[in-house]
Order: structure tokens, then sequence, then C-alpha cells
């Protein structure tokens, strides 16, 4: 049984990365841009993983824990923004939401 | 045979995630990303964290997707509007996250991944996979941080009860006067917003 090196899953949790990062920058529904943070933070999520293995420690293993409770917090927050943003504009196209623009 | 599930759930990953971030109804984007989560679930086990794969469906893939897909159906997100979505933005915006794939890159594969090698990482231990050594590094040297994330947790329940209350409810944001000085946001709210849903 041959193990995957290390280093494959850091190339694999980049490039999941880069299209979380890509669709967070060019998707103009505020849902979608959620979905694409949550891949990013994913992705992150594996590298700690990968590098808990690498290390034989368990530290990165719980930072994954934290990191999971914090996306469920700000799923649950951010998506509550979104039903209260909502119910004023009619929209969530984050082009069309300028509360807070100057 | 590690290797061919890496590379199955990999390339499984990918895919699902390309779809995550091009298809146009928001439902399907969510029903995408559950396959993204189980193929990372997948490669957590294979890197020996078998409860952080388990963790991964019960919390990403059964609670925060599941918010995800009833807040799509309940605000009835339509596909997005693509009239006055700018080409040229939207390419540099692609551009950009590139950009960032590409030094995440030079940072894991140029500087560590070389360093790692080619060479096959040191074997799983029992005790890497043990959820006791897991417990006690999180209620050790964690303890600290743990007890914040249930203060964030709670403070989070409370802050999106308070966010998502209808307007003019008792304890809502308006009837709080946060959104009471100036004039009303937009085109004032019609009395039975649930209305506007079922179309």
């Amino acid at each position: 049984m041959s193990a995957v090196p290390i280093s494959w899953y850091l190339l694999l949790s980049a490039v999941l990365f880069g299209i979380g990062a890509i669709g967070a920058l060019t998707r103009r529904n505020g849902i979608s841009i959620f979905l694409s943070v949550e891949l990013m933070l994913n992705a992150a999520n594996l590298t700690l993983v990968a590098y808990a293995r690498q290390l034989g420690s368990h530290t990165g293993q719980v930072i994954v824990f934290f990191v999971m409770a914090v996306a469920a917090a700000e799923a649950a927050v951010g998506l509550a923004l979104f039903i209260a943003v909502f119910r004023q504009r009619h929209t969530i196209d984050v082009n069309r939401m300028n509360l807070m623009r100057w | 045979m590690e290797t061919l599930i890496f590379a199955l759930f990999a390339a499984l990953a990918l895919g699902s995630a390309i779809v995550v971030i091009t298809h146009k109804s928001p439902i399907y984007s969510t029903l995408s990303l559950v396959l993204t989560l189980f193929s990372m679930a997948v490669l957590f086990v294979l890197l020996g964290a078998p409860f952080l794969g388990a963790l991964q469906i019960l919390v990403y893939a059964g609670a925060i997707v599941v918010l995800f897909l009833f807040v799509i159906m309940l605000l009835n997100v339509q596909k997005e509007e693509t009239a006055h979505i700018d080409r040229g933005a939207q390419l540099w915006t692609a551009l950009l996250g590139v950009a960032v794939f590409l030094g995440m890159f030079w940072l894991a594969f140029w500087r560590t991944g070389l360093r790692l090698g080619d060479s096959a990482p040191p074997a799983i231990t029992q005790e890497l996979v043990s959820l006791k050594g897991l417990a006690a590094e999180l209620f050790g040297a964690y303890l600290l941080p743990f007890e914040m994330v249930g203060l964030l947790l709670l403070v989070a329940v409370i802050g999106a009860t308070v966010a998502a209350r209808r307007p003019g409810e008792a304890g809502s944001l308006q009837e709080e006067g946060i959104y009471a000085s100036g004039e009303p946001l937009g085109e004032p709210a019609p009395p039975t917003p649930r209305k506007e849903a079922n179309r």
C-alpha cells in the first residue's frame, strides 16, 4: 500500500481554494458567494489535516474543529442577514446591496 | 490502492467544486457542494482523521448545507440575473482568483512541497487516529479556545434570531431603532412579505 505524498493534498487544497476565490469574486448572488467561501474554508481544512498527518500531531485536527464551528456560526448569521436584506430589497444580488455605500 | 482512492475523490471534489461556482441555479450549486464536502470527508479519513470526516458529513453536509437549502427555498432565489453582469470585470476578478491560486501553489508546492518531497508521509499511527488523543488536545491545551467557540456559537444564534425577525416585530432591528433613522430603505416592504415569495 503506497501512501499519497502530502504535497498532492496541498496541491489539491490550493486548487480548491483558487476555485473558491474565483467563485467568491465573480458570482453576484449572495448565496453563491457564501458557498464559495465555504469551499475556501474547506480547502484550508484539508491543508490543516494534511499537515497534521505529516507532523503526526493532533493540533491541526483541533484547529479544523474550530474552523467548522466558526463556519457554522458564520453561515447562520450570514443567512439571517440575507433574509433581513431580502425583506427590504426583494433581492440578494450583491450589486443591488448598497445600504452601506457612501 | 490509497492513490486510487485519492485520485478518484480528488477528481470528484474538483469537478463538483467547479459546478458549485459555475452553475446558475443556487440549488444545484448547493447540492454540488454536498458532493465536494463528501469527497473531502473521504480525504480526511484517508489522512487519518476519521472523526473529522464524520464531523464534516454531520456538521457541514448535514447542518450547514441544509440551512443553505432552507434559505434558498425560503427566499425563492431564482437563477442569477445575468443582464447587468460586466463580463470584463468578471474576467479580471477571475484572474485575481487564479493569482491567489498560483500564490498558494507556489507556497505549498515549491517552497514546502519539494522539501516534503514525493516521499510518502510517515505511516498513520494508532495515536494519530485515536479520538482519545484528539480529545486530550482539545480539552487540554485548547480548552480556552474551545470555550470561546461555544460562546461564539451562542452569540451567533442570538444574532441570527434577531437579524431574521420580521420588521416591526418586537425585538426586531427596526423595532429597536437600528433601521429607524432616515428614509426607508429602498421601496417600502409590503406588509406581508410571504405573499411575494409564492410567485
